[in-house]
């Protein structure tokens, strides 16, 4: 029987080797031709963990840090873990109620499971901090836990400095290859977002085998692979914090902006823009709601940097630059006088003007005398060599670009705009081939068409400061170990204006020292200093309600060796003579003697900063806002 | 029976397969080791402390090697002598987890035992269903050709295997049936196997082509062959012919279109269908199942998924070539493939030492099979054959079902992969099994009976 089923062990075995060989081809298919399983299986394990690194810190011009960060504590659960927290204490501790507690936790679960850490309650305050570390072993299953956060430890420079925001899926999609990723910071605003580049610093990776719950098991390769945090470079800007801070205090209450340039290298040593707020409230667990309150239901526009990002007609400040013109195209001289009955009539309608008398340029300037520059611009437009406004607009306008206005200054902070010098071309729409010189008479006095951002205005200031050069305005001087991105250099080159004299000059500080003296700066003397400056006010209206002017005033100092120039600028504060120029005497004082002198003096920072100069229509629209909404933004936001 | 007295027990004991035996076991103990291992934790002290599965694995280890020494002592007329009465035993003892069953994993097959240990006597039954079968064939009146006692093999075999499936082990069951090829060796006509392997194969073909489709098929090739029939055979056989070609294409279609549909619906639970669905990569609508209808009334049935064969795959898959590396697998640190250390262990070494550690561990559970079949047939008494291919029946169907269903060709059945997966009972089933054969081995000049 045994050798009649004899060949059957050979069909045995050819079973057996069939079903190894199908197995062996599976195997073949899986392990060697198929790659979709080890994706999955990285898929499955490895968690990496993004590591983030500090960002920078920026100091000001005394390496004061005015940006850097600290740590805020994170309240983190992990659901699966917090049976036998005493909850009814910790929504005492938090001020939540049960069921807000309850639903939180809900979601959390929901969204990231039992048995991962999630963030319960992101941000704590200071004071929260404390007391829930002291009840810590009373809650099973959560901890804090540390992270990064921007400060802001003198509460200014809101508008320069700017701020970070989680990063969304618009910017992701611009920045794919920047390595962004959903969870992560950006600068949003202000420096932050100029220098994003530098001062995010290069994130680590670190590598986790997770189980499959999530857990996480220890490192991959006992963390071979890891890449560590490098840490955002600090920046050195050249901002004084002190100046700042006057220059935010005395501009309470008011609406509009101050910048001040060292002339010398183009560093801006302040940047108030006003109604601002302290850029601390953007960094705290309600930063989203203060965020969203700033940006669309404030009627003060907190956030707006009104020194780069809104134009403004520079009014009588630009007389200065008419009057340049004129001397550098030779159409005037300092021998040129024109009388002035009260008003300019050549051009057949009424011109308005302060003062009364006959001027030379000099004194033209001090008294801001609008019929004297009414003459120089229409001799420089009606240029009998040339005989075509075409071509001596385009003049003009080449030395009004040299002094970097009409285009952006490219100022290291963004959204700047670009301000206006128009060009024939715009006025041949309007009036035709043949346009006049008495149709654009305003631009004169720096008004009609004209517009500049105030960082300009300012630039225009330290560029007769230096007697025709200057350095692009910027707030940061260096970077901490080097400038990689070449971010700097535009900064470092010298620009000069078109060829104009050096006596031409002199003649026009010896008009903006009269100014001070015995003009319509006089209130912005400062006792021992030799200040060179210009006010201005222009008029202007809001939906053709005929509103109080806005106050301009542009100056540097000390005359002899000039170290800063200002320029100021009070929306609807009338006559600038009141406002704008103490203002700007009192932060040259401060940044010239480090400190301001006397009593006297002192009580003029107060009454300064006491003055409430919010414009009207901005007041009835807080007031409405105000009595529609319980929550008054007056106590979060406003400055102080 | 010229055996010398000084070495009575190791003569003619065939050192080969004892070698496998414990290369096989070293192997499993890693693979445990590789699945339970923790990087933070002292694997050394773990080990001595016991409490790890492959510490208690490598006292299984040392028990089964006493065992084994014990029966390598005992003399091979007492397999033959208690055969029957140990399979009347071992059906006792399934009767009994009835009783005293333990629930574990669902199925209520396991004794409590002191100590905290389980039996599963339905492992132990594999040992005498074997020797059982191998008795009853090995008798000297038995004709195997004989209808009614290949009926009687059949019963012996089926026996445990339908208590097996009272206690929800489907996959024990299977095994009993491999002993068809023991049997199918010892004269059992092919035809059953044929038969048997078309039915599954239209089985399967009935999962994996549409429904309409097949029975177009199946028809066209029952007109073909009727075709070629009609003009090969003589006539008056014609008629028989066709007559049966139509009746097995009747039988086929009815499987085709109602039995296979009714076994899923209404025969099997509704994960066990899934399974099977989900192994040829498709979805098993569980609201058709009855099973699962009656014991979630009102509520939808839950779509269970493949996540058993999915991670189990990924896990093998991950190995790629050579392999990530001894206790470098991350699917098996992170605990991806359920049941890892017992059904699944086969996962932990496709991912740590990849297709070229896949095939040489096959290739050595190939030559350890082989091995048993040559050992087989050099035996003179018929006992000792029948239960050499039994032992090989039941490691085949072992290896190649579990090994099977970790990638993805075969349902999941609870099977573990012989002398590898953790546990007890499994080790201990196939140690006696081993060493059984052994023992008759060493004695293969005797004739028992």
């Amino acid at each position: 029987m045994s050798a009649f089923n004899q060949n059957r062990s050979r069909i045995v075995q050819i079973i057996f080797i069939g079903a190894f060989i199908l197995i062996t081809l599976q195997l073949i298919n899986l392990q060697v031709f198929s790659t979709k399983y080890k994706m999955a299986a990285d898929n499955n394990a490895f968690y990496r963990k993004v590591i983030y690194p500090d960002r920078g810190i920026i100091f000001d011009r005394k390496k004061r840090a005015i940006l850097e960060n600290t740590i805020s504590y994170d309240l983190v659960v992990i659901p699966a873990e917090s049976k036998g927290t005493d909850t009814l204490a910790l929504c005492a501790l938090l001020n939540i109620d049960t069921a807000t507690y309850k639903k939180r936790m809900r979601d959390l679960i929901f969204k990231n499971g039992a048995v991962k850490p999630s963030v319960f309650e992101s941000l704590l305050t200071t004071e929260n901090f404390a007391r829930l570390n002291e009840n810590m072993y009373r809650f099973p299953g959560f901890t804090l836990s540390e992270r990064s956060v921007r400060s802001y430890p003198y509460d200014c420079g809101a508008a320069v400095l700017g701020y970070t925001a989680e990063v969304d899926t618009g910017f992701l999609r611009r920045h794919k290859d920047e390595g962004y990723e959903m969870g992560d910071y950006f600068g949003t605003t202000g420096l932050e977002n100029s220098y994003e580049k530098v001062l995010m610093g290069q994130r680590g990776i670190k590598r986790f085998i997770r189980d499959n719950k999530g857990r996480i098991q220890g490192p991959w390769e006992k963390g071979e692979f890891d890449t560590a945090a490098i840490a955002g470079k600090n920046l050195y800007a050249s901002i004084d914090v002190e100046l700042q801070q006057l220059g935010e205090k005395l501009m309470q209450n008011k609406v509009g902006s101050i910048v001040a340039i060292d002339p010398k290298t183009g560093g801006i040593l302040c940047m108030v823009s006003a109604p601002t707020y302290n850029p601390n409230y953007l960094t705290g667990n309600q930063r989203k709601k203060h965020l969203v309150d700033m940006m669309y239901f404030d009627p003060r526009k907190p956030l707006l940097n009104r020194t780069v990002s809104t134009t403004y007609s520079p009014g009588s400040t630009f007389k200065t630059l008419v009057g340049i013109i004129g001397m550098a195209e030779g159409v005037i001289d300092d021998q040129m006088t024109v009388s002035c009955g009260g008003s300019y009539l050549g051009c057949g309608r009424k011109m308005g003007c302060h003062a009364a008398g006959t001027f030379t340029l000099k004194p033209a300037i001090s008294k801001s005398c609008n019929s004297y520059f009414a003459v120089a611009f229409r001799r420089i437009l009606d240029n009998a060599k040339v005989n075509n406004r075409d071509i001596t607009l385009g003049l003009f306008n080449e030395y009004a670009y040299s002094f970097g206005l009409g285009k952006k200054l490219g100022v290291d902070l963004p959204s700047e705009r670009m301000g206006n010098i128009p060009t024939s071309k715009y006025y041949q729409k309007i009036f035709g081939k043949n346009w006049q010189a008495c149709n654009i008479i305003s631009n004169s006095i720096g008004q009609g068409e004209i517009t500049t951002t105030l960082t300009q205005l300012a630039n225009v200031m330290a560029i007769i400061a230096n007697k025709g050069w200057y350095y692009l305005p910027h707030l940061i001087d260096s970077i901490e170990g080097g400038d990689d991105y070449e971010m700097l250099a535009r900064f470092k080159v010298k620009h000069r204006t078109k060829n104009i004299a050096e006596s031409i000059f002199e003649e026009v500080h010896e008009g903006m020292q009269g100014t001070m003296e015995f003009g319509t700066g006089a209130y912005a003397k400062v006792p021992g200093i030799n200040v060179c400056g210009k006010t201005g006010t222009v008029e202007n209206a809001y939906r053709g309600e005929s509103l109080k002017d806005h106050a301009f005033f542009g100056a540097f100092a000390p005359r002899e060796n000039p170290r800063i120039a200002i320029a100021v600028m009070c929306e609807n504060a009338g006559y600038g003579a009141t406002s704008a120029a103490p203002i700007a005497s009192l932060l040259i004082e401060k940044y010239l003697r480090d400190s301001i002198a006397g009593p006297e003096r002192k009580a003029k920072i107060e009454q300064l900063a006491n003055m409430n100069l919010i414009p009207p229509q901005m007041k009835r629209l807080m007031i409405k806002q105000d009595s529609t909404r319980k929550v008054t933004l007056k106590k979060s936001i406003a400055k102080k | 029976m010229n055996r010398k007295n000084n070495n009575l027990a190791a003569e003619g004991i065939d050192y080969t397969v004892i070698w496998l035996y414990a290369i096989l076991v070293s192997i499993g103990i890693l693979c445990i080791f590789m699945v339970e291992y923790k990087a933070d934790t002292n694997w050394l002290a773990t080990l001595l402390g016991g409490k790890a599965n492959y510490s208690k694995q490598l006292i299984f280890g040392g028990v089964c090697a006493i065992v084994a020494t014990f029966i390598l002592l005992t003399d091979s007329k007492i397999f033959t002598a208690f055969a029957n009465l140990s399979y009347l035993l071992g059906i006792l003892l399934m009767l009994a987890t009835f009783v005293l069953g333990k629930n574990i994993n669902g199925s209520r097959s396991w004794i409590p035992l002191v100590g905290g240990f389980n039996l599963q006597p339905a492992e132990l039954c594999k040992i005498f269903t074997s020797l059982a079968l191998a008795k009853f064939i090995s008798r000297q009146e038995i004709d195997f050709t004989n209808v009614k006692s290949q009926i009687i093999a059949g019963l012996i075999a089926l026996t445990p295997a339908a208590l097996s499936i009272l206690q929800h082990e489907l996959g024990l069951a299977l095994v009993y049936l491999s002993l068809l090829i023991a049997m199918y060796r010892e004269g059992l006509p092919a035809q059953f196997l044929i038969i048997g392997s078309c039915f599954g194969i239209l089985a399967l073909a009935t999962l994996i082509v549409e429904r309409d489709a097949l029975s177009i098929t199946l028809t066209i090739l029952a007109a073909f062959i009727i075709f070629l029939a009609y003009r090969q055979v003589r006539k008056k056989q014609r008629l028989v012919t066709i007559a049966a070609i139509l009746s097995i294409w009747i039988l086929c279609i009815g499987v085709q279109r109602y039995v296979v549909p009714y076994v899923f619906n209404n025969v099997l639970e509704c994960y066990q269908s899934t399974r099977i669905y989900s192994m040829v990569g498709k979805d098993y609508d569980c609201s058709l199942n009855k099973k699962s209808n009656e014991k979630v009334t009102g509520k939808a049935a839950r779509k269970p998924d493949d996540y058993n064969v999915r991670q189990s795959k990924i896990a093998i898959g991950s190995g790629g070539f050579f392999g990530r590396g001894f206790l470098k697998g991350t699917q098996t640190r992170g605990k991806y493939v359920p049941e890892q250390d017992t059904d699944f262990i086969f996962t932990s070494l496709g991912e740590a030492f990849g297709f070229v550690g896949c095939a040489i561990f096959l290739g050595l559970y190939l030559y350890f099979l082989f091995r048993i079949v040559r050992i087989a047939e050099r035996q003179r008494s018929a006992f000792s054959r029948v239960y050499a291919y039994c032992v090989a029946s039941i490691l085949f169907f072992h290896i190649a079902v579990n090994v099977s269903m970790t990638i993805g060709l075969f349902p999941i059945v609870g099977i573990t992969l012989p002398l590898i997966s953790y546990g007890g009972s499994s080790l201990l089933t196939f140690t006696v099994l081993i060493f059984i054969m052994l023992r008759l081995d060493a004695d293969r000049q005797m004739v028992l009976r």
